[in-house]
């Protein structure tokens, strides 16, 4: 296996973008990770995507931004697994450049989520669970989390209150994120009085819906520095799965696939949880934070909230999360969640984090959530001197 | 939803009818073939009691399309008395109501329509167990059980 390296990254401000589509948003990613990288010669592009089918009636994304950005007859698919698409896509990018079948890779995560009414995207984001045991049930993605969250609260004893430095941290984050779409900071009140969705959780627990696109380019670790002062080394790529439905779940409160993923990357790249320096989770609610940074190791269980209410989990704090707004504050374009992560990891390892820069920051890592955790991908990254 | 896949799944939306492990002895809903505690298979048709417990339980504000009317609606996980947990809304209880834990039994009910032509799903919902009057013949009063 060959060590592999991100030499360039993009992204586009995320936002309710009416006035550009599936492919615009691609595009303008993928033309600013190119430069970033000086790279013009691509040998694969891989599109991560979850909902282009259901809200643009539009499948076949690979060969549809290879065609829009004029690179005719590169290999191109797109990779799907619900929320979890954009990492399953640097997942694929990074097989075929570490295998030696590919030197010069770019992958794209894409959404448009806007284009579909309320009611539309909550049906399309519930095919991410079982359709035929939880969706026909009137079960939404928020709803099943809700049901994370009150079971958490029952057994832990914890209040609805509590989970709010998850959202606040996030949003003080996304104030200095030109990318992130809510750049505004949030109180305590304004947590306690947020109009709810699925009780218990509120308007300020989840992710907003929005559409975006990010983009990295790979390429062998060893040829990095022709292309870029500062590459990223990915020490760790792992992926691992659980049941689709949470009912099927032994212990609905644990994460498996989350211990599993966070497991293998810690093995991959030879390193203990205490040795991340900073931690870009999959904070589509507060509950899924609290539930990430337990079966990832950083918490024992049970105390994932007591990490965040102690402000472990902010910029000065022993693990900083979302430092550029996570997907409560910059947003959570499902299929392009996963290479925003890694763009902004990026970011951080090169030193280019801005007023949100994490001293020192040498190892980062990212971890996207597919469904109530069915698939779940850890990337560890490190800066290269 | 297409007819032939409503009616596919007539036996688990109407009668709960799940899968027995006879390897291990494991009762499983929803049918799964492949038992996930012996991984052996289990194609033993096993239909379940329907009562079970409250596990957890949301009241769900912004429904999918095609849940509008229903909305705002209850949705739970119930620890049926057979082991597994099942996704089901809850019907005849209000929100405040509702608590962890709180014993229940299945219904059936329309679990949605699609608009005055299409096909009317019915299928399994939760709701708290009744107290029955039962009239026993011979004595004249009514004992609740």
């Amino acid at each position: 296996m060959r060590e592999v390296a991100i030499i360039g990254v993009g992204q586009t401000p995320v936002g309710e973008h009416w006035e550009k589509g599936l492919r615009e948003l691609a595009l303008e990613a993928l033309e600013a990770a190119l430069r970033d990288a000086g790279v013009e010669r691509l040998d694969a592009l891989y599109v991560g995507n979850m909902l282009s089918g259901q809200v643009e009636a539009q499948e076949h994304l690979g060969a549809l931004v290879a065609d829009f950005a004029g690179m005719h007859g590169v290999e191109a698919v797109k990779v799907e697994a619900a929320c979890a698409s954009g990492a399953a896509a640097l997942r694929i990018g990074y097989a075929m450049v570490a295998g030696g079948l590919a030197d010069f890779v770019a992958v794209v995560g894409v959404e448009k989520m806007t284009d579909a009414s309320g009611e539309a995207i909550t049906a399309a984001l519930a095919t991410a669970a079982d359709a035929e045991y939880e969706a026909a049930h009137g079960m939404t993605f928020t709803a099943l989390n809700a049901l994370l969250m009150r079971r958490y609260m029952h057994e832990y004893g914890y209040r609805r209150e509590d989970f709010a430095p998850f959202s606040i941290n996030a949003h003080r984050n996304a104030v200095h994120n030109p990318y992130a779409m809510l750049r505004f900071p949030i109180t305590e009140e304004a947590f306690a009085s947020a109009r709810m969705i699925a009780d218990p959780i509120t308007l300020l627990d989840a992710s907003p819906v929005c559409d975006g696109a990010a983009a990295v380019i790979l390429c062998p670790a060893d040829q990095a520095r022709v292309f870029q002062e500062r590459p990223v080394r990915i020490r760790a790529s792992a992926v691992a799965t659980d049941t689709v439905a949470l009912h099927d779940r032994r212990d609905p409160l644990w994460l498996e696939a989350v211990a599993l993923s966070a497991y293998r990357a810690f093995q991959q790249a030879g390193v203990r949880p205490e040795d991340i320096d900073f931690f870009e989770l999959h904070d589509a609610f507060t509950i899924t934070a609290a539930l990430s940074l337990e079966a990832s190791g950083f918490a024992p269980r049970g105390r994932g909230v007591v990490m965040a209410l102690e402000g472990a989990i902010f910029r000065d704090g022993r693990l900083p999360i979302a430092t550029m707004g996570g997907l409560k504050a910059r947003g959570h374009p499902v299929g392009a969640t996963g290479i925003y992560q890694v763009v902004e990891a990026v970011l951080q390892l090169r030193g280019q984090a801005g007023p949100n820069q994490i001293p020192h920051a040498r190892l980062g890592m990212t971890q996207s959530i597919g469904g109530t955790g069915a698939t779940v991908i850890t990337h560890i990254l490190e800066a290269l001197d | 939803m297409h007819p032939a896949r409503a009616w596919r799944g007539r036996s688990q939306r109407y009668r709960l009818e799940g899968e027995l492990c006879e390897g291990c002895g494991a009762r499983l809903f929803p049918p799964r073939d492949i038992c996930p505690e012996c991984q052996r298979p289990a194609r033993t048709p096993y239909p379940l009691s329907g009562r079970g417990e409250v596990y957890s339980y949301t009241v769900v504000y912004e429904p999918p399309a095609g849940y509008e009317e229903q909305a705002p609606y209850i949705v739970a996980l119930i620890k049926l008395e057979e082991g597994p947990l099942i996704s089901a809304m809850l019907t005849d209880v209000g929100p405040e109501e509702v608590y962890i834990g709180m014993p229940v039994e299945m219904v059936t009910r329309v679990l949605h329509r699609q608009g005055e032509h299409g096909v009317i799903a019915y299928g399994y919902k939760f709701r708290p167990v009744l107290r029955r009057a039962v009239t026993i013949p011979s004595q004249p009063a009514s004992v609740t059980a």
